[in-house]
């Protein structure tokens, strides 16, 4: 079972997120702010990362940035998830070394859909 | 609706578009006639079905067969079509038409013009190997809405993230506010006609590749027969036909035949010794 890290200051965000990705069979833990994030990838690094742009603490692009230098941090898919959805935002995740983006309002298909276009499915 | 009514709508639909409505169907033509009778100032769907049979209410019935046959659709939809495509129709055609160096394209149930679209960014991509030959795409559809719609090449958020990859949004696409255009350049790339699958479409020509997906499950056997038939007419012997997942010719038509090993692509029977062009082509790809 592959293991996905939710990432979103919003409780509600990550509980939908969980739901859909746990019908997609991966296992889930949550954090929420780009450092918990850290910490919990320093412990055990996921498969993928499901990534929020604006939280406190460390923001995505942040988080992204230290993650690719961590050991091991090259590996994780990252798969951005946010209301950013204008065209400089999303060039400067791909830049960072995002996989995907996906532009909020999001749902199961739009989920599933990038996740398989990540090669997570 | 009585069931006087939903019988000459079935009659209606099937003459018109050739949907076949089954029974079960009711709540589809509730959900997709209601904002028509609305839009029309009827108050429900057997004032809409009154007024369909009136004289001169021809507005009103395309409207209703438009609602009626308008189908979702996604970029890349299924994406093995799409693989096929790249690996094994259009290596197989760039060999073939070596010396014409053209090569023509049909989407038959082009819808919003998700898949025609999507075949012209696989051209795009593939442009280093396709330098000097002519690529036509025709996209086909018999509602004049979902083609306006195709031709404007405007989609929501919604509609470019599924099937679409972020890197193609990116380079193929315009924003514009809330919504994404796909740009002039491949915009140009498709040309659009309306066209019934039902008439006769001998004057588009003929067409090496069809794409002619998720439309003749609508159809009952005698018209699949009628329509596969008259599509085999307009190929070459060595050109493909792709169907949808859950479409065959298997116990239909003996003009086209299965390709081995490739779901959902079909070549027209008369075809001889191309099984070794498709074999060498996917070879090529693979080493």
């Amino acid at each position: 079972m592959k293991h996905c890290l939710v990432v979103d200051d919003s409780s509600v965000i990550r509980k939908v997120a969980r739901r859909i990705l746990e019908d997609l069979s991966f296992e889930i833990s949550e954090a929420e702010d780009g450092l918990k994030a850290l910490e919990a990838c320093r412990k055990r690094m996921p498969d993928a990362i499901l990534l929020d742009w604006n939280m406190p603490e460390m923001d995505g692009l942040e988080f992204l940035l230290a993650l690719r230098k961590e050991y091991g941090g090259e590996k994780p898919v990252v798969v951005f998830c946010t209301t950013e959805n204008d065209v400089a935002h999303i060039t400067r995740a791909m830049r960072a070394g995002a996989n995907e983006y996906i532009m909020k309002p999001f749902d199961k298909d739009i989920v599933e859909a990038k996740f398989h276009e990540a090669g997570l499915l | 609706m009585i069931a006087s009514q939903f019988e000459y709508l079935k009659q209606f639909l099937k003459a018109k578009s050739g949907l076949v409505l089954t029974n079960e169907k009711q709540y589809l033509v509730e959900s997709r006639l209601l904002p028509v009778a609305r839009r029309h100032g009827h108050a429900g769907l057997a004032e809409l079905i009154q007024a369909m049979q009136k004289p001169g209410a021809m507005q009103l019935c395309s409207d209703v067969v438009e609602a009626m046959t308008t189908n979702e659709s996604f970029f890349f939809r299924d994406s093995t079509p799409f693989q096929h495509f790249r690996e094994v129709m259009l290596p197989a055609m760039l060999k073939a038409r070596a010396d014409r160096r053209a090569i023509r394209i049909w989407c038959a149930a082009a819808s919003t013009g998700q898949e025609p679209y999507s075949l012209a960014i696989c051209l795009k991509e593939a442009a280093a190997k396709l330098a000097g030959y002519r690529v036509e795409i025709i996209g086909t559809d018999l509602s004049n809405e979902v083609l306006e719609k195709a031709r404007n090449g405007i989609y929501s958020q919604f509609e470019v993230q599924r099937g679409l990859p972020i890197q193609m949004l990116l380079k193929y696409f315009t924003q514009k506010g809330d919504l994404w255009q796909i740009n002039p350049e491949l915009r140009s790339m498709v040309q659009w006609r309306k066209l019934n699958l039902l008439e006769s479409f001998s004057t588009l020509g003929s067409f090496d590749i069809v794409y002619c997906r998720n439309v003749l499950i609508y159809f009952d056997q005698p018209t699949k027969v009628d329509v596969l038939q008259r599509i085999a007419k307009q190929m070459p012997a060595d050109g493909y036909l792709v169907l949808g997942a859950a479409e065959t010719v298997v116990g239909l038509t003996d003009a086209f035949r299965p390709v081995p090993e490739l779901r959902g692509l079909y070549q027209p029977a008369q075809a001889a010794g191309t099984q070794g062009l498709v074999a060498r082509s996917r070879f090529q790809v693979a080493g």
